[in-house]
């Protein structure tokens, strides 16, 4: 397939990186200020050090991208809350010239659901956002081919961050701020890390699966989420819970219409007490039992794994 | 198949008399008749009017396995308040962190047990910074089968007036 990829952050640059290996033409690729685009398929590695040298992949307007001659629009920009944008401009660009949409981005599909399934319908192209939940694990593969009316819930581990803050804390003793500044040394934290010590990624997550498991007959945003973060738990807290066989781990939940995301107590030897940036999804079905999907929720290469994975689906024409 | 139950959570109320060895005779029917113990709630300081300890005892054991218990401690001479009469089936695990002890920790305590219908079978007090900073508590409740929602929101509402957070547990069964 003929790529266009806007974004080209950690997993949009891993997409246009891998996209030759697993078959795929890269013919646009944007970032913020720019845009580089070429029918015959572009020149990813010199794109790529181009932005590395001077902040921009190329000398086109990012507009050039959505016009250019792709057949699948891979939309990896940041998240942004409220109104998505401009990620969900991008998917309604695609989506009225007909071609497919590959979300890596969480915002359209956790903010504005119906909205962009509306598009959708009028279009001929097709959506899928297997990144979103759980990066490199086929979460939402995996309910689609259970189909969703036979998934009574979810819950998990979706947020790598907050569960290498805890799981480094109840380990080794130490306090929150401390193990946060060690996440950030080592890359594992973002300079700002509200986004996931508040809960507020896995919440996205768990609306995405809300939203997936609904079928349209009801729209899921943040605001429908009870989230808490794990920022004020102390130490002792997780000592008293180690002594007692068991930890604590940020989980999300979907069950029964309701998304919820906070601490919780689980038995140390509960799969879901996964460790580090580990990942775990438990998927409940009605016919299957429980499903155990886990590994990396994060990443450049993973998320492109599964962005790529995506892209084999929509070629091989699979309509969800 | 004289055994065809699950085994339930049970919580026990003993006197035991004021002197060495007691606890223990008092335990060692549940271990010889099958029963397992969960915990001990050892009221040493807190003697009942006769001058007996009060020990509140949670264990697990078959319908069955439990009631021959119960007979082995009486035939025992072991006085037995409180047995049968409340059938924890479920034990729930809380933790909860904040200023637990200037917003009053027995007062939290009563409370919770006040307006549940639960009873507090082990409680664990973690305060490295000394009593007036951040410390915080392990409360294991027993609790009757259906009750858990319930209890958890009386928690809630409890330590969200004295602003300390509840870390309630996850219950990976029940979806």
């Amino acid at each position: 397939m003929r790529l266009a990829i806007i974004g080209t952050g950690a997993v949009g640059a891993s997409v246009a990186e891998l996209a030759g290996e697993y078959g795929h033409t890269v013919t646009a690729l944007a970032d913020s200020r720019s845009a580089v685009t070429d029918d015959s398929g572009i020149d990813v590695e010199a794109a790529l050090a181009r932005k590395r040298e001077d902040g921009r992949v190329g000398s086109g307007d990012p507009a050039d991208a959505l016009d250019a001659a792709y057949d699948c629009l891979v939309e990896a920009t940041p998240t942004t809350l409220g109104d998505a944008q401009p990620g969900y401009d991008h998917v309604r660009a695609a989506f009225e010239r007909d071609r497919d949409v590959v979300l890596a981005n969480k915002g359209p599909v956790a903010e504005r659901y119906a909205d962009v399934r509306e598009l959708e319908r009028e279009s001929e192209g097709r959506l899928r956002f297997e990144a979103t939940v759980g990066g490199a694990m086929p979460v939402l593969s995996t309910i689609e081919d259970c189909g969703p009316a036979h998934v009574t819930g979810i819950r998990g581990v979706l947020n790598g961050t907050a569960n290498f803050v805890l799981s480094r804390m109840a380990v080794e003793g130490l306090g929150y701020e401390h193990v946060l500044a060690e996440a950030q040394d080592l890359g594992v934290a973002e300079a700002d890390p509200s986004f996931d010590v508040e809960g507020t990624d896995a919440a996205l997550k768990c609306v995405i699966v809300a939203n997936v498991l609904a079928q349209g007959e009801r729209e899921y945003t943040l605001a429908d989420a009870d989230v808490e973060g794990i920022a004020d738990i102390p130490t002792s807290a997780l000592r008293l819970a180690s002594e007692d066989g068991r930890t604590v781990r940020l989980i999300g939940e979907v069950v029964d219409g309701s998304v919820r995301v906070g601490p919780r107590i689980v038995p140390s030897t509960s799969s879901l007490a996964v460790s580090g940036t580990e990942n775990i999804v438990q998927i409940e079905t009605a016919n299957a039992g429980r499903l155990n999907v886990s590994g990396r929720g994060a990443g450049g290469p993973e998320t492109a794994s599964a962005v790529l994975a995506d892209v084999r689906r929509l070629e091989s024409g699979t309509r969800d | 198949m004289s055994e065809t139950h699950e085994p339930n959570t049970y919580t026990i109320r003993l006197e035991l008399v004021d002197e060495p060895g007691e606890l223990l005779r008092a335990l060692r029917p549940i271990g010889e008749k099958g029963g397992n113990l969960l915990s001990i709630f050892h009221e040493r300081g807190d003697k009942t009017p006769r001058g007996h300890i009060p020990v509140e005892v949670d264990l697990e054991a078959t319908p069955e396995r439990y009631e021959a218990i119960v007979d082995e401690l009486r035939s025992e001479g072991i006085n037995v308040i409180q047995a049968g009469t409340e059938r924890y089936s479920e034990s729930l695990t809380v933790l909860l962190s904040g200023d637990l002890v200037d917003t009053g920790l027995s007062d939290t305590l009563t409370r919770i047990r006040e307006n549940t219908n639960i009873t507090i079978s082990d409680f664990e007090l973690s305060a490295p910074q000394g009593s007036s900073d951040i410390s915080s508590g392990r409360l294991r409740l027993g609790i009757e089968e259906g009750e858990t929602e319930r209890t958890l929101s009386v928690l809630r509402e409890i330590a969200d007036e004295k602003d300390l957070q509840v870390i309630e547990p996850l219950y990976e069964g029940g979806v």
